[in-house]
């Protein structure tokens, strides 16, 4: 497992308070997954005190990419870091999203800054046809790094559908075939229970990444529990996730 | 220079080093086996075992505080049976010294606990946890109650030959009452300290950050007040001290050891920096010969004051 300093690269603002850093890596990329995430600190003390996981948004040689949205003074200091500077990386950790299914089309669903591991999974997926829905509060939201066929939803429609997500995927499921079509799903974890609920009846394949506080992201300090249904103890959102069947947790 | 000699004795137990990675803080071993070499740890107290399986408390569990945080896991666990079965096996090709750490609801539970894990050859000592401020049996309402700490260690050793090692809360006044006691009723060390209760919440909601609303609050936020105890215990009572309390680098580590400690256990830092252990261990080696130390066990309560 890696665990070192690793060097700035490039931090660049997308779109409003959203910023894509991208920190030179000592090891061979090649076997990094879609939907595996790092835990990274990000300062030298102890403030903040904890690491902050955030998933794999894009590898391009020996850089690797996240996304992220300044929320807080983890991300907040991140924002602040010029190329040359560094931050300290764990990982890889977790599980990916498994895209060896037969599937042909492949929908993609972001709430908010829940879009970020997507541009990994799209480089990934080959010979699929894609469709992305991008939901968010506002147009300040919006992006299309490492995106393809967009459709964007909006609380306030300033922006593509008024409405979210679910209302776009309500439109692109009638025109798919449901058993030839995966769906991959990151966001906030409303959007996930409504999901959830909306697929309740339909026969398509949908895998969720969620999202937890966390402590160390490799196992030891249970602090991401996530309950599975008909399995009475709880399993670990960083060990044994971050994605899952959505049918089969608890959100 | 001869090499340096780190091992101190805990009652009858030679640890090679005075490093001990704190129950809770690295579940069974195997996973942060990935990033250190636990052959060279002084020795490993496992998550809290209890009779049967515990799920644990639901999400949120953590939560971030100033040089701190706070968690309310509440002992999730696999129980005995299936630590013997599917844990110990692992632990025992580690070759660290492994302390089990028990959890229990009743003093009952201890003593059984304590049968059934007693004849486990890997296992070098007990570490009974009367503190753990998240349950709501057990834990902190011994941790709280003298005579039922007292009676605690009485009754586990009366079953066991091995060390038993009483991790004490410090959310009452007066340590190193507690410690007295566990050592009239033949403990062999105190383990101090373990979390203080404490909560946080979230401005805009009005809502508590962790469901337990509740946790046990760790970290350096909580070190100067673990020496505190450390350094009580040590003026009051005769009885080997384990320091635990915010220990992130070696430096920590020696003022504990200076205050009392005969050794530690970090817990925190492992999640932030799971090689904090061996770290630890070489800063340690390059202090004792700066300061021509040849036995590390000379720092133990080698306070001026």
């Amino acid at each position: 497992m890696f665990i070192d300093d690793c060097v700035v690269a490039s931090n660049t603002k997308i779109a409003e308070n959203t910023f894509l850093i991208g920190l030179e890596v000592p090891f061979s990329t090649e076997k990094l997954l879609p939907g595996q995430f790092f835990n990274i600190k990000v300062s030298n003390n102890s403030f903040p005190l904890l690491r902050r996981p955030f998933s794999i948004s894009d590898v391009i040689e020996n850089r690797i990419y996240f996304m992220y949205k300044v929320v807080g003074e983890g991300t907040s200091i991140i924002s602040k870091k010029v190329k040359g500077e560094t931050l300290n990386l764990l990982g890889p950790l977790g599980n990916s999203f498994n895209i060896d299914d037969s599937f042909s089309t492949a929908i993609i669903i972001g709430g908010g800054i829940g879009i970020a591991p997507f541009p990994f999974l799209i480089k990934k997926l080959v010979n699929k046809n894609i469709q992305v829905l991008f939901g968010m509060r506002s147009k300040s939201e919006a992006h299309n790094y490492g995106l393809v066929n967009i459709n964007y939803s909006s609380d306030d429609g300033s922006i593509g559908l008024h409405g979210n997500v679910i209302d776009l995927l309500d439109v692109e499921l009638k025109n798919s075939d449901e058993t030839k079509t995966k769906i991959f799903a990151c966001g906030p974890n409303a959007m996930f229970r409504a999901l959830q609920k909306y697929l309740t009846n339909k026969n398509v394949l949908c895998e969720a990444s969620m999202e937890s506080a966390m402590a160390c992201g490799f196992g030891i300090c249970q602090g991401c529990p996530i309950e599975f249904k008909n399995n009475p103890s709880y399993n670990l959102i960083c060990k044994d996730g971050p994605v899952f069947n959505i049918k089969d947790i608890v959100i | 220079m001869n090499e340096i000699d780190l091992s101190v004795n805990i009652g009858s137990l030679k640890l090679k080093n005075p490093v001990m990675l704190a129950s809770g803080t690295v579940g069974y071993g195997n996973e942060i086996s990935e990033f250190t070499d636990l052959s060279k740890i002084g020795a490993i107290v496992t998550k809290s075992i209890s009779l049967k399986p515990r799920k644990g408390n639901p999400p949120q569990r953590i939560t971030e505080t100033p040089s701190g945080m706070l968690n309310a896991i509440g002992l999730a666990n696999v129980g005995v049976e299936e630590f013997i079965t599917h844990k110990i096996p692992f632990l025992k090709k580690i070759n660290s010294t492994l302390i089990c750490n028990i959890a229990a609801s009743s003093i009952e539970e201890y003593i059984e606990c304590v049968e059934i894990l007693e004849t486990q050859e890997t296992i070098k000592g007990f570490e009974i946890n009367v503190s753990c401020p998240n349950v709501k049996e057990g834990g902190l309402i011994f941790g709280n109650d003298i005579n039922a700490v007292g009676r605690i260690t009485e009754k586990v050793r009366a079953k066991t030959n091995k060390p038993i090692i009483i991790k004490l809360s410090p959310n009452n006044s007066n340590i190193s009452d507690y410690a007295e006691v566990v050592k009239k009723e033949g403990g062999d060390a105190v383990s101090a300290i373990n979390t203080l209760v404490g909560t946080a919440f979230d401005i805009y909601s009005r809502k508590p950050k962790i469901k337990n609303i509740t946790g046990g609050l760790s970290g350096p936020a909580i070190k100067p007040v673990a020496l505190a105890k450390v350094l009580e215990i040590s003026r009051k009572v005769d009885i080997p001290i384990i320091g635990i309390g915010g220990i992130f680098d070696w430096k920590d580590a020696v003022e504990f050891m200076i205050v009392g400690a005969s050794a530690f256990q970090i817990g925190t830092v492992n999640f932030v920096n799971p090689r904090a252990s061996l770290e630890i261990i070489e800063g340690l080696k390059k202090y004792c010969e700066e300061t021509s130390i040849t036995k590390i066990s000379d720092l133990i309560a080698s306070r001026i004051i």
